[in-house]
Order: C-alpha cells, then structure tokens, then sequence
C-alpha cells in the first residue's frame, strides 16, 4: 500500500480475469472479415484440382493437351512437380522417412481425392471446364483401409520405396507390466476398441491467393494455421530458403488443426504462380476438403490387459496400438509420442506398456485435428477404467476417485517423466456430479427400466495438455533438430502513442486480439481498448518463430507468454524515458491511465502520447546515453528440456488442463436412437485471462465431440471410396443435436507458466469418453457387451442392446 | 443473336442492401457466386457444395433462403438483403449486440447466415422457446461455438 497520495498499484484494474467485449466482434458481426477467398488480384488464375477418383491405383498416363488448348488455361502435372521439387521432408526415420511424398501425384495414386493435375484458369468456371478435359489413364489398384489389414500378411503395398505399411514402430514400457499383470488379483482383457475416423470440418475451407515475384519470391494470402511448419516442408520441397515466402493469414473461418497440413496444395499454388506469372487463387470446395484435407487419427487398441487389486487400485495397463494414418505422414509420426504427454491419463498408474505403430492406408491422410492423439488415448484409458469399474463391480464414481491423481500429488511426474503442473480430478468429478444432480438421475435411470427406455450416466476425464515441447520429434527419430517450443510478440507504441501489438500467431476464433489486449493493458496501464492488436499472422511483420501458430491448446502459455514479455519490454522502455523527462528514479514510475505517474510526486505525470512524441518526433529532449527503440520482440520460451531418446523419458508439455463431463443419456430399446437428457462441463485450465473465451471454447469442443460420437463418420468402402464426402453424409452436427452444455470452472493455477494459465481449447474429446461410458451404463442393464467404438449411431447401440455374452473381454481372477 | 446456339447469358437487375445493381449474368452462375465475385460482397460467404450448411444464407424478397441453391437469374428483380443490412447508420443492431454480449460467434464464419436466421426467426417468433430457437437455426451450422452461446443470444435478443 502506497505510503503517499500518489497512485495505488493495487487499486488499478486488472483486465485479466475479466469477459472484456471481443476486439474480433466488430468486424465479424458486420461480415466485414477477411477471409481466404476473399482476396483477388488482377489478373488472376483459378485453380480447379483434378483428383483421383480412386481409393488405390497406377496412373498410367496424363494428358493434358486438350486442357491447355483452352485459351488462357495453365496446368502442372506430377512429372513438372518431380522436375521442380523435392520429396517433402518425412519425420520418420527409414524406413518410414524414405517415403516419397510430392504435391502431385506421379505413377500412382493411394488416396480418393488426391491431386493429379492442377488446371488454371482466367474464370473459375472455366478451370473446371478445362479440369474435364484433362485425360488421365488409372489403372485400378486393391486398396487396404483398414489398420489389421494395412499390416496383415499379404496386404497392399502403398510405398515401395518404404516397403512396409508400417510407416514407425516404437513399443513403450515404463515400470513393470509383466510384474504387475502376474501379481495382480485380476486381469481384465479386452480384445479391441476403436477409436474412429472424423474430422472437426472447419466451416470455411482452405483457400489461398498466391503470387510470385521473381526478386521476392512467393506472397501465399491463405489460411493455413501453423504457416511455420508449412514453409519448413515448402521451402526444402521448391528448392529455395524460408525467407521467400511470405504467409499473410487475416481472419480464419475454424482451424481445428485441419488446416496445418495444408502445405502440399499451398506448394501447387507456388509451381503454378511461378509458371503462369499471374497470381494464382485456389479456394478448395467442400467435398474437396472433406476427401483432401485431413482427417483425424483413426486408432485400434488391441489386446488390452489391465491387472487390478481387490480394492480397486489399477495398476497399468498392456496395450498394442495401431494408428492409421492415411496415405501419406505428414504431421505424422509425431502422433506416436504426443499421446505420451498423458500416458496414464488422470489416474494413477505406474505400470504402462504400449507397442505402438503407425500404419498407411488408403485414405485421406491425418492431421492434427483438435484433441489431437491425446484424445484417442484418453479415451482408451476412461473405457478401461469404465469397463473395469462394471466387470469387477466398483462403482464408477469411487473407482476413478481412488485411482486418480489426488490433489496434493500435483507436481505430478508420470511414469514416463511428464510433470503435470496442478490439478484437482476429485473435486471437478464432485462439482460435475452435483450440477447434473446424480442422485437424482440414479433414481429416474430405475425408474425407467420397462418403460421401453433406458437411462445412462457417463463420466468421462480428460486432460487438454498444452505447450508441447516438440523434443518430443526426437522420440521418434533422434535426428530431428527439434526441441522446446516458442512464440513471439512485439509491442510497440505508435507516434501518437498508441499501443500496437503484433502476434505470431494464426487465430481462427480463439480471441488472441482481445485476450493479448487484457495482458498488455495490465501491464502498460491503458486500457484494452486503447491497445490496438494487428489481426492474424503476416510473416512480413517479421514476427514470428519457428514454432508460430495457433494449434496444440497453447496461446495462453506461449502467445500471452510473448505478448506479456514484449509488453515488459516496452514498459521498461517507456519507465526509463518518463524516469529522464519527469526527472524520478525508475522505480519511482507508474504506467496508469494512460500516461507515466511518480509514485512519490503526484504532480509529476506524462500523459503516453506526450512520451512517445519525444522518442519519434522531437527526441532532442531525450538524453544522449539512453537507447531505447518503443518497439520490442519477445521471445517466450517456457522452460523444457530434451527428453531422453532412449527410455522416452521426459517432459514432454508444460501445463495440463482438464475437463471432466458428466452426461446423462436415453437409449430407445427399440431403435437404439440416443437422446442426451442433460450434459454437464467442469473445466479447469488454471488461471483464466478471459472467462467468456473459455466457456466458449469448451462448448465448442464439446459440440465436436458430441457430433463425433453420435452422428459424425468418415466412411470408407472397401475399395477406398469415401461414402461421407459432404455435409448431407457426413452429419456435421446442427443446434438440434448438441442439448445445452451447462458448466462450471474451477482454477487450478499452473506453477510452471507466465501467468498461472494454462493453454486450453482442444477440449480433449470429452465427449467421447463420457457419452461412451453413459452408452457402457445403458448396455449394464442390458447383457453389459463392451462399447468398443467410439462411434455410436442409433444401429450400433441397436446391436449393442442386443449382444449377449459379452464377447471380447475376458477376466482373470486371482 | 445466332439462331442455333442457345442464350447462355442474360442481364439481370437486382437490389442488394438497397443498391441496385445491372450486370449480365451467365445462366448456371449461383447467386452466393454473383454476390461474392461480380458484386464483391464478401459478407456472404460459402460453406459447402451441397445447401447443408447455411454460411450462404441471404434474405430473398424477406425470407431466409441458401444463396448456394438459387440461381443469380432467379433474383432478377429481387431485393436481397445480407448481414450488411443489420446494422443501422453504423451502429450494430441490438441482436448483433445480443451476439456480442454473449459470445455467439468466434471465427465468424457462419455469422453473417446465422444471423440472419435469427433475425428471420424473430421476425416470425418474437417469444420462441430455446426448443423453437433450436429449429429456427438449425439450417446454420456453426463448428465453433456449440450453440449454447448462439441460442443463449437470440433468447436475450427476444427478452429486450
């Protein structure tokens, strides 16, 4: 408390903690946002993408002279493609890295929907006429879509040069497995669970308006997400430097990390720019996006052991996991190690082995879609728990609460040398079951057994992990020279005094303007809404690292990290002018209200404006020793080490969120159709800059992840042919099928990061877990066969009703 | 005009946010096609390749339809009104407020169709129910919010 009647720090306003207004309200609200497909050039080419309509085959032959006798009309075939670029770099050590992976199809396409040929045109229409024209010759190949077909005996080959579908192996084993399942008073087995293929399906698809100049090289206005790791495949690939390429992303329509992989169609558009001399706009359509973007991991967990006392306590579990992938890895294989930043998910478990590869098939290949490779384990540990609590008859409730991590445990270091930061699972499992008002669905579920409808209640637990350190690639091959994790920001104050600031990052609907405005104001003394954030990420700022981007549930680590160093910065700038003007020491400076106070002096004040028009426009007045730019970089690096390749030990992300759902579910024994009768959220991501932008993000996640488990597939035949290639198939879920989310949030404050906040947003497929255990409570009551999916539509709880025998699962007792 | 090729083109004359505007048209140019690229009204947005997801959606002559489904010859005559039309003399309207408040958008992708559907329904329903909000938006898909937030809007909308 201040000794004088100067100012009182403790008395200024803290943005932080606050819903302030969006900054992003504005524009969006009046359909003023800037969009992908919204930037045009004169002169511009549209490009229609010419796609193999086949899961598996030889291409033949190519011909596009038909095409191009159309006048104005530019195309670029695979052999240009293989001329002018290199293989894209593979982060997998052979054999899997020797797979050869190019922005064009060659002799041989191994997904529906992959690009043949890309056609240019002065009309949109025109682009597609001229993409009808092209002839190309396919030879049909036998396709494999499944992950035990990909790796049976016999199976297509889908990469010679790899010559195995097994694109990365790596078995896990921390503790003692073989030690705990023959000490164990019972094991339980369970033949398979599936964790199937969906997609988050952004809204708005990629998209991008590309030039290329031959001093400059390429301006790519597009929407990819992580434009960093884009320009780390893309500039090797065209055979140049990353500094010639310049991503201006603006507003985002939902990124869902289905728009990191991008960078093979944004490598066309490159060629094309390069060849046409004419800007290049390519706006992908729906069903192009849903077959050629990226889909989400698909993962079988087979042959399943978990050895459990008498009072409950599990002590691990056994497990052989199979991810597939799709045609080509891209982001992958680093999905092979990001599930073990939450090896034992909340719980307790000590004991954990899981051989794990990662598997091609033919299909679209994956991308880090929201919840990414945590999610699919996660929820294989929230089944096992479920499916152990109902073979061995605990309840569901007190056997998670005795096999959690308890709150006094926290920093907690797993069995592979994660630390999570804080948490408290008990008290979020309370808070949950006293929303949802358990005791009294347990009633009404006994009440409505006869009634010709059953009543399920779920629990489901989740970590959202976040800040990854991507030391995590040396896991998979020790070559790769990645490690830890960043983000940049830079703070400035313009000639009138202005706070600006400028983000690395790539938002599609996270609120970074509005939340970085709540952490610089605290810092400067001004306002948020007299700080004003430059929308999106445009690598002509210059402000950016190597990991920038919006992805993996980190802005609130590393991007607020950033924006509170820069924000530091600059008020260590601004104190030591206003110490030489106002003639104080510097520790006698405050920045509040906009302007530079003595603590001590209240009549010595200087309003920013006034300030800063001394550095820019009349620094006569500034003293000749002292250097100071009013426009500061920071660097945020959260503290991480590299783990240990060969016992894959390490910490592997900087904070744990959680979030812990209850749900409450009616199944019609007659038509297996689900109703949810009441869903309940508790989160708990640490501190929270800005509440509202937290609860939106959860009933986000939550949305995708109810969608998912009840109405969203992506289907193959077998032949590779995607049946769901737009919204009328694949069931993007609409206001009637998600029931209102209510929620609650408790703060469990990182030790580890900036402000105490941890990163959140992908929501860790909450509802999968959860609506799968109220599915497991329904079948309870019923013949109790395993949910082994997580993909529930109304025909696979008809048949889950109606089971008997319970096949699949085997327990052993001591 | 030749005799045996087909008329592939027409002009048409269309009123959008009060704007009239002459331009010739082909016959299979979408109307969200004609709004966006010969009018450059990117306020209006495209989604998806099939009518199933709304971002589309304009007022035709008052009433809410996909611009992706219609025909730019079929609003010869027509006045269309896009999301541009809510605010009045610059100021947001208050359901645009009521989204704000209420943290209804993120990405903003599907708000200019969602809100325009919620005008729509209001102007049907002034007093709907959350189960009637529901239905009345449910031709807009939003992958951002869940629509909690969305229904939580227009049911405040509606109060004030």
């Amino acid at each position: 408390m201040s000794q004088t009647t100067g100012i009182d720090v403790a008395e200024q306003q803290e943005w932080k903690g606050q819903s302030t207004d969006r900054k992003e309200d504005g524009r969006l609200l009046r359909g003023e946002g800037r969009f992908a497909d919204d930037w045009n050039r004169p002169g511009q080419l549209y490009v229609h993408l010419v796609r193999s309509p086949y899961g598996h085959a030889r291409v033949r032959s190519v011909d596009v002279s038909e095409a191009e006798e159309l006048s104005g009309v530019v195309t670029l075939t695979g052999s240009e493609v293989r001329e002018q670029t290199d293989p894209f770099q593979q982060l997998a050590p052979p054999p899997g890295g020797e797979m050869r992976d190019y922005c064009l199809a060659g002799d041989r396409v191994r997904f529906m929907g992959e690009p043949v040929v890309a056609v240019a045109a002065p009309t949109r229409r025109l682009a597609r006429d001229a993409a009808e024209l092209v002839r190309v010759d396919y030879e049909p190949l036998e396709a494999v879509t499944t992950a035990e077909g990909t790796v049976a005996d016999g199976a297509p080959l889908l990469h010679e040069e790899v010559g195995t579908n097994v694109a990365w192996q790596r078995t896990f084993d921390w503790g003692d497995i073989d030690g705990a399942l023959e000490h164990a008073d019972h094991v339980v087995s369970i033949d398979r669970l599936h964790f199937h293929r969906f997609s988050s399906t952004p809204l708005e698809a990629s998209a991008a308006l590309v030039e290329y100049d031959e001093g400059g090289g390429w301006t790519l206005h597009c929407n990819n997400q992580m434009p960093q790791f884009a320009v780390m495949f893309m500039a090797p690939a065209l055979r140049t430097t990353t500094a010639r390429f310049r991503y201006v992303t603006k507003d985002i329509g939902g990124g869902f990390g289905i728009k990191i992989t991008s960078y093979p169609y944004l490598t066309i558009l490159c060629l094309l720019a390069r060849k046409a001399r004419r800007p290049i706009k390519w706006t992908e359509w729906r069903s192009e996006h849903i077959m050629g973007s990226a889909h989400g991991n698909e993962r079988t967990f087979l042959d399943v052991r978990v050895p459990v006392l008498d009072d409950g306590t599990i002590l691990g579990f056994d497990v052989r996991a199979l991810d597939d992938v799709g045609a080509y890895t891209r982001y992958e294989p680093l999905g092979g190690v990001i599930w073990s930043q939450v090896t034992p998910g909340c719980y307790r478990f000590r004991n954990i082995r899981v051989d794990y590869s990662t598997v091609v098939t033919n299909k679209t290949p994956a991308g880090p879609n929201r919840g990414y490779s945590r999610m699919q384990h996660l929820w294989f540990i929230e089944r096992v728990v479920d499916i152990v609590a109902h073979e061995l008859g605990f309840d569901p409730v007190e056997l998670r609460k005795q096999n959690y991590i308890q709150p006094d445990e926290f920093p907690y270091e797993t069995p592979n040398g994660c630390v999570y930061d804080s948490g408290d699972y008990p008290r979020m499992l309370d808070l949950a079951l006293e929303m949802v008002g358990h005791d009294d669905w347990r009633r009404r579920r006994e009440e409505a057994r006869g009634s010709g409808k059953l009543i399920g209640i779920g629990i489901g637990t989740t970590l959202d992990s976040g800040a990854n350190n991507f030391g995590q690639a040396q896991l998979i091959n020790p070559h790769l020279p990645y490690s830890g994790n960043g983000e940049m920001a830079n703070a400035r104050m313009d000639l009138f005094g202005e706070v600006v600031l400028t983000l690395g990052t790539a938002p599609q609907g996270q609120s970074h303007e509005t939340t970085a405005a709540q952490v610089a104001a605290d810092i400067l003394g001004v306002a948020p809404d007299e700080v004003f954030v430059r929308t999106g990420q445009d690598t002509g700022r210059g402000v950016y690292t190597g990991f920038s981007g919006t992805y993996a549930s980190q802005f609130a680590v590393t991007g607020l990290g950033a924006v509170q160093g820069a924000a530091e910065a600059l008020k260590a700038d601004l104190v030591a002018v206003a110490a030489a003007l106002l003639e104080v020491s510097e520790e006698d400076v405050v920045l509040a209200d906009g302007a530079a106070h003595s603590k001590t002096d209240p009549e010595k004040s200087m309003a920013l404006g006034e300030l800063v028009g001394v550095v820019h426009t009349n620094n006569t007045a500034l003293p000749d020793d002292l250097e100071v730019t009013l426009n500061r970089n920071y660097l945020y690096r959260p503290p991480l080490s590299a783990p240990d390749t060969e016992s894959a030990f390490g910490n592997l992300t900087l904070t744990y969120a959680a979030q812990l759902h209850v749900c409450v579910l009616e199944v019609d024994e007659e038509t297996g159709q689900v109703e949810i009768l009441d869903y309940v959220a508790v989160d708990d991501c640490g501190r929270r800059i800005n509440p509202m932008v937290v609860e939106g993000q959860v009933h986000g996640a939550a949305a995708l992840g109810i969608g998912a488990v009840l109405n969203e597939s992506l289907v193959y035949d077998e032949d590779g042919q995607l049946l769901s290639t737009n919204f009328l198939d694949y069931k993007a879920v609409t206001s009637v099928d998600v029931p209102d989310i209510r929620m609650t949030d408790i703060e469990s404050p990182s030790p580890f990061s900036p402000s105490g906040a941890k990163g959140m947003g992908e929501g860790g497929g909450t509802p999968l877990h959860t609506v799968t255990a109220a599915l497991q409570d329904v079948s309870a009551q019923r013949h109790g066969a395993l949910v082994t999916d997580t993909h529930n539509p109304a025909e696979t709880v008809h048949r889950l009703l109606r089971t008997e025998g319970k096949p699949g699962l085997q327990v052993t007792s001591n | 005009m030749s005799t045996t090729q087909p008329q592939t083109s027409t002009q048409i004359t269309v009123t959008v946010d009060d704007i009239e505007y002459q331009r010739e048209v082909e016959a299979s140019d979408l109307l969200v096609h004609f709004l966006r690229d010969a009018l450059q009204l990117t306020q209006v947005v495209v989604g998806c390749d099939t009518g199933n997801c709304g971002a589309c959606s304009v007022l035709w002559n008052g009433r809410l339809i996909k611009s992706c489904m219609m025909l730019a010859v079929q609003a010869d005559g027509a006045e269309i009104t896009t999301v541009a039309s809510l605010a009045e003399d610059g100021e947001l309207s208050g359901l645009q407020e009521s989204f704000s408040e209420n943290h209804a958008l993120q990405c903003g992708y599907c708000t200019p169709g969602m809100l325009l559907a919620a005008r729509s329904l209001l102007d049907r329903t002034p007093e709907p129910s959350e189960d009637q909000i529901r239905r009345g938006i449910k031709g807009n898909i939003c992958r951002c919010t869940g629509y909690v937030n969305i229904v939580r809007a227009i049911q405040a909308a509606a109060g004030s």
